[in-house]
């Protein structure tokens, strides 16, 4: 059974990497900037947040920027792949009416695209690293962990929201505004702490996404993320349901996906 | 390896018609509440079945609204049946809606890639292929221009030159042979004809009997969904010609 599925896999694999192509380059065709924007967008954005918040939030710490950074980051991809991957199905509408192709390769080609502009978008991270002093520890490796835990959690809302956005429009505008809720309480400009004195915190461990952005600023501030369990755990165990209540949803539906785009 | 390039095994295939349409969750909610939500259903095809044998050119003729498309997107893969199955063996390359998918935004070239890619084949294929693709559609000097540029002939031409310069095994021709200009028109019919010499398995829809009579040695008619004939060309025309008058 699996065999068949990757042998499918093998031929539409040129497929997948012409769109996750086609997903960068014309993201950036017509700017005169191009690719650098990757690197730009991040930086302006973290210094209009630095001036506006800063100021409030973060007075004692000189490393602010980077930690509004690291939040940033995190939450923009996630957003714009899972945007990008519930419109995928509409926007290939002309092809999968035309020729078969395994439906997956679309919500999955647009959170590889995504991925990858934002692992180059790391690089303003290390540079700001550098500028503001946050030298890196051994704790830095661990950093792939909460990249893994956010590319599962991210392709398994992409592949519901491809799903249930095909059936139901509204959900593009309904999505916007979960995702604005989310990243109030993603912590990505004030601390917790604020927070926690007010007795709201329980709201951050509902979050996974905040969790994946605290266990990532723990690798990137050298302090050891696996201290508390819940922060770890919780964050994982969403990213592989996620996955799999995604990889399931979308099975069972795509074959009606002709039937409404 | 089975001698049948096609085998349709008793298919049918129901759409849900809603009165409305509905696609968004408001409307759906209420509807459902209310008890609205009601469909009307339709089988565009019912119990056909049939069998091609490797080499042969098919006609499918049938009244508009028969199930011709609705077949072809069945065996292209692009619809799954409701009931029954379609066995394929081979590469099938689909002709239908020439150039639909194409991105308006990316050149020539860079679609010869995407769209043979949806095709499913490999790269090293198309780098092979692409300056006969290029050729062969007369575009030349266009094809590093974005196609939201391009004429309509233009589109169809480039759709039709990539999925014939590949070589498939089954080819779907759902009214493509009317592309272009009468220049153009007449060299993808030698080019089609000269894919018949290699022993392609071809399903042709035209409205044209003329041309089905002339491209195809057997045919079946469509009737409501339903097959009502199927077997030599001629015999075939002959009863659709009856209906028809």
């Amino acid at each position: 059974m699996f065999k068949e599925q990757i042998k499918t896999f093998k031929r539409y694999r040129f497929l997948l990497r012409e769109l996750v192509k086609k997903g960068i380059k014309l993201k950036y065709r017509r700017s005169y900037l191009g690719i650098l924007w990757t690197l730009l967008e991040p930086l302006l954005t973290t210094c209009v947040l630095t001036l506006v918040f800063g100021h409030f939030f973060g007075k004692n710490d000189k490393t602010f920027p980077v930690y509004i950074l690291t939040g940033r980051l995190l939450y923009t991809f996630f957003s714009g792949a899972t945007k990008a991957a519930m419109k995928s199905i509409r926007a290939h509408a002309g092809m999968i009416k035309k020729v078969y192709v395994p439906k997956y390769i679309y919500p999955l080609s647009s959170v590889l695209f995504n991925f990858i502009i934002f692992m180059i978008s790391l690089i303003v991270l290390v540079g700001a690293a550098v500028v503001f002093k946050v030298y890196p520890t051994v704790w830095v490796f661990t950093g792939i962990v909460p990249l893994f835990m956010l590319f599962m959690l991210t392709l398994g809302a992409g592949m519901i929201l491809s799903t249930m956005s095909v059936f139901f429009r509204d959900l593009e505008y309904l999505w916007d505004v979960a995702l604005m809720l989310i990243m109030y309480t993603c912590a990505i400009f004030y601390k917790t702490e604020t927070m926690e004195k007010t007795g709201s915190a329980w709201v951050f461990r509902l979050n996974p996404l905040y969790a994946i952005i605290r266990c990532f600023r723990d690798a990137v501030y050298g302090r050891n993320m696996f201290t508390e369990g819940y922060w770890f755990w919780m964050p994982m165990a969403v990213s592989i349901v996620s996955v799999i209540v995604g990889v399931a949803l979308f099975k069972k539906n795509q074959d009606k996906f002709i039937l409404h785009i | 390896m089975s001698k049948y390039a096609i085998e349709v095994n008793n298919v049918g295939m129901k759409f849900n018609l809603s009165q409305e349409k509905v696609d968004s969750l408001k409307e759906y909610v209420i509807k459902l509440v209310t008890g609205k939500l009601r469909y009307n259903e339709f089988w565009a095809l019912k119990n056909i079945d049939f069998k091609v044998e490797k080499g042969d050119r098919v006609g499918i003729l049938g009244l508009n609204g028969a199930g011709k498309s609705t077949l072809l997107k069945v065996i292209a893969g692009v619809f799954k049946p409701t009931e029954g199955e379609v066995k394929r063996s081979g590469r099938l390359v689909p002709l239908l809606e020439l150039g639909a998918g194409f991105d308006p935004q990316y050149t020539g070239a860079e679609n010869i890639y995407l769209y043979s890619a949806v095709l499913g084949y490999p790269k090293s294929f198309v780098d092979e292929k692409f300056d006969d693709i290029v050729r062969f559609a007369e575009l030349e000097k266009f094809i590093d221009v974005p196609i939201k540029n391009y004429s309509s002939g233009m589109k169809s031409r480039l759709g039709f030159s990539i999925a014939t310069q590949v070589e498939p095994d089954i080819l779907i021709l759902d009214e493509v042979l009317s592309v272009g200009d009468a220049k153009f028109r007449k060299k993808s019919e030698k080019k089609i004809m000269s894919m018949f010499k290699t022993n392609v398995t071809v399903l042709f829809v035209s409205h044209s009997l003329d041309q089905v009579k002339r491209l195809c040695n057997k045919a079946i008619l469509l009737e409501h969904g339903e097959l009502t004939a199927a077997g030599d060309i001629d015999e075939v025309a002959a009863i659709y010609e009856e209906r028809t008058k």
